[in-house]
């Protein structure tokens, strides 16, 4: 039993990451109407500025952290600004391959700039264990599910409670209307990626210290994420956060219990479940089924 | 006939002429990129029918050539069938795996789809090193060790030339890329385009006229999946030796790049595609050495593409035909 606690722990800490980088995509998909394939890439890349900034120019890890998620802001601003902004109005087709551009481009890059060499990250938290009536929870998880809910709580706060927040809704849900009362909609959308891009990086950045650093480190974590975002329902945030969290934990579950599974067959589970969300409830568990207008 | 018809077979036979005489010109090497062309073209006819004509994006065609390439290299490993033989088998079983995963995935729409067949082109290397006792595992494939059902020691001989195993590739992969064009433009062209295309434009305009939507998509999935399986039949006898990494998600974003950059809903563009992804790689090695500038250079060309050029060669050859046509009415009197 002290052994499923554990797994229950641990796959809430993972499930946490793939919450974090599901909420992005639902942002993003609620900004600009795509998934963006490049959510992933962008959290690899924050992850490398944050891995520099400590190993190479000796900022400890919290200030960089810090620089990172600026500089994350930034990054996912630009970005809107530059090439999804003069494509957002077009077929939906040319805004997902202008997403998979970026995806191949910072694979590229990151490769180019710190080689594709595996990098060991150190954790900001201590090692080591600790015991709750037998089961033996460890500190790095503790601080990952901490991190993970201090951002969306954050995050839901801004969105609830601030003007910018409302905007930012306006824009996303009737960008025409918003625009008649005098929100700056492509201001406003490109917020939504750079937060988008601010979650994505603290995802990648508390995702590095279990997998180690490399250009292909968010690939299946960004599988996961798209199960987790389609799980809850592609417009839902707390279906992401939800949705991470059932699929971080069952996950877990499933490869320690189930043989057949085990560790190789994770991804093609996460998979699994896309597939069969979409075909049986394909707006998700917390989704409203979409209307088609004729 | 139609003049432009009539075109279309005048530019077929002047490029059939230049694929079939190409290698008495270039050296053995080159062959063989040229090879790798024609095995790329393929792939991006059937790509292009799924996600230029009928709307439908993929983000696994790589997955797809995967299917093809086991099958031929466990046809031939384990049960000894001559390489060229493998190719229908490898078509027909990825043609009915297309299908059958085109079944449910023809009520996903648009990016729904794009994630499902992304998710199975990063979870298909899991796949195969999982069954290890059918795929090999991570260790992959080895065909080197039957040579005698491919061409790779014996030359072949065929209207009494001799052939190299490069050059014999080269006419092989071209053939079935030739056969495969001509099969897909005389699809596009028919009853069969015509509903791929109602499809692509409008899903209820579509379905008012009777077009089926969920056999139309499911067909164009398994005839695009079949494609890829000739494509990924020929890479396992061009490289014989298959493994997972052999066909990983950057070849399926590869190909997607390919026909982007061809044109989407065009095949007279599909060579240039080929020829990108076989050559950009070489051509990005000129502005780095790193391991990273190809991808760099494929994806600030996709971004490239989508902002200026939404048409992709095909749209570039399309305009600069219009306007030369539109210089020549204005020079008459």
């Amino acid at each position: 039993m002290a052994q499923f606690f554990q797994q229950v722990v641990s796959g809430i800490a993972s499930g946490g990451i793939y919450g974090l980088l599901a909420l992005a995509l639902v942002l993003i998909h609620r900004a600009t109407g795509v998934v963006n394939f490049a959510q992933g890439e962008m959290a690899m890349f924050a992850t490398y500025i944050a891995w520099t900034l400590t190993t190479n120019h000796g900022v400890s890890y919290w200030p960089a952290f810090a620089i990172t998620l600026l500089a994350s802001f930034a990054g996912g601003f630009g970005i809107h600004q530059a090439v999804i902004r003069p494509v957002e109005r077009g077929s939906q087709i040319r805004v997902v391959i202008v997403t998979i551009g970026l995806l191949l481009m910072l694979n590229g890059l990151a490769t180019w700039i710190w080689t594709g060499e595996v990098r060991a990250v150190q954790s900001p938290f201590p090692g080591g264990t600790f015991e709750i009536g037998g089961v033996a929870i460890a500190y790095a998880d503790v601080g990952t599910i901490a991190v993970c809910f201090a951002a969306v709580i954050v995050m839901w706060a801004f969105f609830q409670f601030t003007k910018v927040g409302l905007a930012l809704r306006a824009a996303a849900v009737n960008p025409n209307e918003a625009r008649l009362v005098g929100v700056r909609v492509p201001l406003m959308l490109g917020l939504g990626w750079g937060l988008a891009a601010v979650l994505g990086a603290i995802a990648g950045m508390l995702t590095a210290p279990s997998v180690f650093l490399d250009p292909n480190m968010m690939q299946s974590v960004l599988i996961y994420a798209f199960a987790a975002a389609v799980l809850g329902g592609i417009d839902s945030p707390i279906g992401a956060v939800v949705g991470g969290l059932i699929l971080g934990v069952g996950l877990n579950l499933i490869g320690t219990y189930v043989d057949f599974i085990g560790s190789d067959l994770r991804l093609p589970a996460a998979l699994l479940v896309i597939l069969i969300v979409l075909l049986v409830r394909p707006a998700g568990l917390f989704g409203k089924p979409e209307v088609k207008k004729v | 006939m139609s003049r432009a018809t009539l075109r279309t077979l005048i530019v077929f036979v002047v490029v059939s002429v230049i694929v079939f005489t190409l290698p008495a010109f270039v050296n053995d090497f080159r062959a063989q990129q040229f090879s790798y062309v024609g095995i790329y073209l393929v792939a991006l006819i059937g790509l292009n029918i799924l996600t230029g004509y009928t709307g439908q994006i993929s983000l696994g065609h790589g997955a797809f050539m995967a299917i093809g390439g086991y099958t031929t290299a466990i046809l031939m490993s384990d049960h000894g069938v001559k390489d060229i033989v493998t190719i229908p088998i490898a078509i027909v079983v990825t043609g009915v795996a297309g299908f059958l995963f085109g079944l449910p995935a023809a009520r996903l729409s648009g990016l729904y789809l794009a994630l499902a067949t992304f998710a199975i082109a990063v979870a298909m290397p899991s796949v195969i090193k999982r069954f290890e006792g059918f795929t090999g595992g991570g260790s992959g494939i080895n065909l080197f060790g039957t040579p005698e059902l491919t061409a790779s020691l014996t030359p072949v001989r065929l209207f009494g030339f001799e052939l190299t195993f490069n050059n014999w590739l080269y006419y092989l992969a071209w053939s079935i890329a030739m056969i495969g064009y001509v099969i897909g433009w005389l699809l596009v062209r028919g009853r069969t385009g015509r509903a791929f295309r109602a499809v692509r434009d409008s899903e209820t305009a579509a379905v008012s006229s009777g077009v089926s939507l969920a056999r139309t998509k499911a067909l164009a999935f398994g005839i695009s999946a079949a494609y890829a399986g000739a494509a990924g039949a020929l890479f396992a006898i061009a490289t014989t030796y298959v493994n997972p990494d052999t066909f990983p998600v950057a070849l399926s974003i590869f190909l997607l790049v390919g026909v982007v950059v061809a044109g989407l809903g065009s095949l007279q563009g599909l060579i240039v595609g080929a020829i990108f992804i076989q050559f950009m790689p070489l051509w990005a090695q000129n502005i780095s050495k790193s391991p990273g500038a190809p991808a760099v250079v494929y994806g600030a060309f996709l971004i490239l593409v989508v902002l200026a050029l939404p048409g992709g060669a095909a749209g570039l050859i399309a305009r600069v035909l219009q306007l030369t046509r539109r210089g020549r009415d204005f020079q008459k009197p």
